[in-house]
């Protein structure tokens, strides 16, 4: 396979031909069938609704600055179910699989794009057509059930707009359905010669695994909400429990979509993970089977655990005890990746850049959630947490510190793919460092308050409790400060960034094979593959410098 | 896609199971098997949604791979009833008396 | 900068043989597409398995809770109704399958003719379900009804006094959970149905207009599979629905 410097075309106005200048004007975008360029549309999206996820995440911590709060209650209810539902269905399940994962897998793949790229558009229809119910039910007063939506206050007397946020979650649940069956089907089918499976990058495997989760499980909710929103406009229906029916149900049915989605959001970005960690030390992944299989792994026991969210329900003990043990099991496959990612550091030839930094920072949040996920899967221990400010922090830790710390290595890794221009290296790992810092801050006093009893929810607090809230508050802002940062300087390097070689970080992938931004199809001729996954022999010095070699 | 042609012949005796079965469903159910009448009538349904998977949907004539797609749907179909029953079927079990 | 290549790269990549004109840019092969296609719809239909899966697993846990009142609800179901409606979905099943047939054969006449004759039996499903849709009205068997009452509204005889003997309320209460069931199972089966027709005669008038070959039906087939789908899912639904307690 020639270089992709020596295939680089050019237009007729002498310019590299990129997926980026194969048209220009509305039209091009918003009707592309490029999963690149759609992946750039899910990317501007997904940081709208970052931001405004952010923003709402921020009243939630300025009204707890002071013990009597300073919204009214009604208000702040609003509030933490606008932040949960945004963070949930609009930034971290979409984000790492529809915008790194739908920009990446067919040039990981050496395809041309995903196997059905007029779904793909339409994924993002969808995307776009549901969040504008949602942004509705946020406009018109907003919901106060929590993202959680449980039975039958949601059904029966909330008084805030359920339907609407309910019909935006159905719709954008088909959406994430469509992206899983789009990469599954691309997988199977469009891998190029030579690519076997245990070829793929890991990047792969884990959206794979991803995929799978999301077929099976986003129905479950699809179906669920449907019956929840039946319920409120009849009112009659399966969860209302005057006519006999069980509140329960509804979290059991909720509950089997929604603890999977924790891994739809974390595992993608623990495929991220791998391919920062192997490409920033120049090794292979060590064990690169096990962490491929331990994808699936998460993926099949995810679906076994659901009821560790129901301990203090009426659910049976027995039962209880059985997903207690099984929550414990699924910690396995977690603790597999992170040993073998640091095996593979062990001797590697590290670099400190900014992708790296989030790997490492990914690794050790990740770590502590993972930890602290344990405790509350304990039934015993889990009577006296659920629901208090320990299980916000420990979620945050996973969430944030793991999904949030992925997508944003992944994008700093593969920013000069996708744009073709490197951002500012020395911002990017402040940036890293502030954001770590504002994170943990905001987060870990979050552990002891709910240690001591904080419970989650509440507008108002005891004033004991005022310093930890004070402590959470002032990292909050030092996060959202470094976040701000992070938005700038990439937004600044689109334009005064510097131009980026096909392969800036003599990575290994089928992606620093081809031009940077790619072309259209991704590359000139279809690769074939003699080398093994994370094989950094096949890396040609040209592509890294981008000096045609003569 | 080396696609098999299945003959009309195979589609009319299809055809004919499913009304048989159909015709023993509802003769099943008017017999008293007490708490079996359930599962005659979940195994004749099985049966015959079978045999429309295999031989109207050609998953006879399929790759494994679509074999396992379609088992992969019922294991956990299975999964969600299962568990959740699980919980109905238990929950009764022991009450704490002080 | 060196060599400017023209912007049109397409030809090179693909092989001899010269490219089916179905074919779409990113694949390779037809047999890639068709592949490509048919594993697309059996991951769709996963998720369909898994969108009534939600639904079966309510109406197994109620069953269990409240067998009583499921028996003596599902005994207001009209069984002949089912019955009936059972064999016309088996039938229009072997008339899809017959209609994929032909697809492979290239017969597009009868293609035509099959696909609207499975349109027709659908037609047919939905008149009846109309019917026994209106009789729980008119009996008051409507969950969502202000009037709902069980046992079932009867119309007074002339000569006879209106004496109705009515359930306890918590046991109508279990019906109700009960209708809710059958016309959510129902309803969303039903919205399958119509929404597949509408497919299916897009398909016919395609088909009309010799749209489809010997080499070239996968959207045929992969219909096809939908249909049989929802064929399934009424196999499974009319024991469940019609015959929770039908002995003596
Ligand atoms: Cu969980």
């Amino acid at each position: 396979m020639k270089s992709a410097i020596s295939q680089q075309r050019f237009n007729r106005d002498g310019e590299p031909q990129t997926y980026l200048n194969n048209g220009h004007g509305l039209r091009s975008w918003f009707l592309t069938k490029d999963h690149k360029r759609i992946a750039m549309l899910y990317l501007v999206s997904v940081a709208f609704f970052f931001a405004v996820g952010g923003i709402y995440a921020l009243l939630i911590r300025i009204n707890l600055l002071a013990p009597n709060g300073l919204f009214e209650s009604d208000t702040y209810n609003r509030i933490f179910t606008t932040h949960g539902i945004i963070m949930v269905f609009f930034f971290l399940v979409p984000a790492v699989p529809a915008v790194l994962g739908n920009f990446l897998l067919p040039i990981m793949i050496g395809a041309k794009d995903l196997a059905f790229p007029k779904i793909n558009l339409l994924s993002w229809y969808l995307y776009i057509f549901g969040a504008a119910f949602t942004v509705i039910a946020v406009i018109a007063g907003g919901v106060d059930t929590g993202w959680t939506f449980y039975t039958p206050y949601s059904s029966t007397y909330s008084n805030s707009n359920v339907l609407l946020a309910g019909v935006g979650i159905f719709i954008v649940g088909f959406s994430s359905i469509l992206t899983g069956l789009n990469f599954i089907v691309t997988v199977h089918t469009m891998r190029a010669p030579g690519l076997t499976w245990f070829r793929l990058p890991l990047f792969v495997w884990a959206n794979y695994a991803t995929s799978l989760v999301i077929m099976l499980s986003t129905p479950v909710l699809a179906i669920t909400v449907s019956l929840l929103a039946i319920e409120r406009v009849a009112h009659v229906g399966i969860f209302d429990p005057a006519i006999g029916g069980d509140p329960v149900l509804f979290q059991h049915m909720f509950w089997f979509y929604s603890h999977p989605a924790v891994y739809i959001m974390v595992l993608p970005a623990m495929g991220v993970i791998s391919e920062l960690i192997a490409n920033m030390s120049k090794k292979n992944v060590f064990g690169y089977k096990l962490v491929a299989m331990s994808s699936l792994a998460i993926g099949v026991f995810g679906f076994l655990v659901w009821g560790h969210h129901l301990f203090v329900s009426t659910q049976s003990v027995y039962l209880g005890i059985i997903f207690s043990f099984l929550s414990f099991a699924v910690a396995i496959p977690s603790a597999i990746k992170v040993f073998n990612w640091t095996a593979t550091l062990f001797k590697g030839s590290i670099s400190y850049d900014a992708p790296m930094l989030y790997g490492l920072g990914f690794i050790g949040l990740f770590l502590i959630g993972g930890m602290t996920g344990l405790f509350v899967a304990a039934v015993g221990l889990d009577v006296h947490l659920t629901d208090t400010y320990f299980v916000i922090a420990h979620f945050h830790y996973v969430m944030v510190g793991g999904s949030l710390m992925g997508f944003l290595g992944g994008m700093h890794l593969w920013w000069p793919k996708m744009t073709g221009r490197m951002y500012p290296e020395a911002w990017a790992r402040a940036a890293m460092v502030i954001q770590f810092v504002g994170f943990n801050l905001t987060f870990f006093p979050q552990f002891i308050l709910g240690y001591l009893g904080m419970p989650r929810r509440y507008a108002t607090y005891p004033p004991e409790f005022q310093v930890l809230h004070i402590f959470s508050t002032a990292g909050a802002t030092i996060l959202a400060i470094g976040m701000a940062i992070t938005i700038c300087y990439l937004i600044w390097s689109l334009k005064k960034g510097q131009r980026a070689t096909p392969n800036p970080w003599g990575a290994a992938g089928l992606e620093w094979m081809t031009t940077s931004p790619p072309p259209t199809e991704n590359f000139y001729e279809t690769p074939v593959v003699t080398w093994e996954a994370y094989d950094f022999t096949v890396v040609r010095p040209e592509d890294v410098t981008g000096m045609a070699a003569e | 896609m080396s696609e098999h042609i299945v003959s009309k012949k195979v589609y009319y005796a299809i055809f004919a199971a499913l009304l048989i079965g159909t015709a023993l469903t509802i003769g099943a159910a008017f017999i008293n098997l007490h708490n079996f009448n359930i599962v005659v009538a979940l195994l004749i349904a099985a049966v015959k949604a079978t045999l429309v998977i295999y031989f109207f949907m050609h998953v006879k004539y399929a790759s494994r791979l679509t074999k396992l797609c379609v088992a992969l749907g019922f294991i956990w179909l299975f999964i969600i009833v299962s568990i959740t029953m699980t919980d109905y079927l238990t929950r009764g079990w022991f009450t704490y008396v002080p | 900068m060196s060599n400017k290549v023209k912007s049109d790269e397409h030809s090179s990549a693909h092989g001899h043989g010269g490219r089916h004109p179905r074919l779409v840019h990113h694949f390779d092969s037809m047999e890639q597409q068709n592949e490509a296609g048919n594993f697309g719809m059996w991951w769709f239909l996963l998720t369909e398995i898994m969108f009534f899966g939600g639904m079966f697993t309510a109406y197994t846990v109620y069953r269990h809770m409240y067998f009583d009142a499921f028996a003596a609800a599902s005994g207001a179901l009209d069984i002949r109704w089912g019955a009936f409606n059972t064999v016309v979905l088996i039938t229009s099943s072997l008339t899809m399958a017959l209609g994929v047939y032909h697809a492979q054969m290239g017969n597009n006449k009868k293609l035509t003719m099959f696909l609207l004759l499975t349109v027709l039996l659908g037609g047919v499903f939905l008149g009846v379900k109309y019917i026994e849709y209106s009789a729980k009205f008119t009996e008051h068997i409507f969950p969502a009804a202000s009037n709902f009452q069980w046992p079932p509204y009867e119309k007074p005889v002339a000569g006879h006094a209106e004496t109705q003997q009515l359930a306890d309320p918590v046991f109508t209460g279990h019906v109700k959970i009960y209708f809710f069931l059958y016309f959510v199972l129902t309803g969303f089966h039903a919205t399958h149905m119509i929404i597949g027709m509408g497919i299916l005669l897009v398909l016919a008038w395609q088909s009309w207009k010799g749209k489809f070959s010997k080499e070239y039906h996968s959207y045929i087939e992969l219909f096809g599979l939908y249909w049989h789908f929802v064929d399934i899912v009424w196999i499974f639904l009319f024991p469940l629905l019609y015959l929770v307690d039908r002995h003596l």
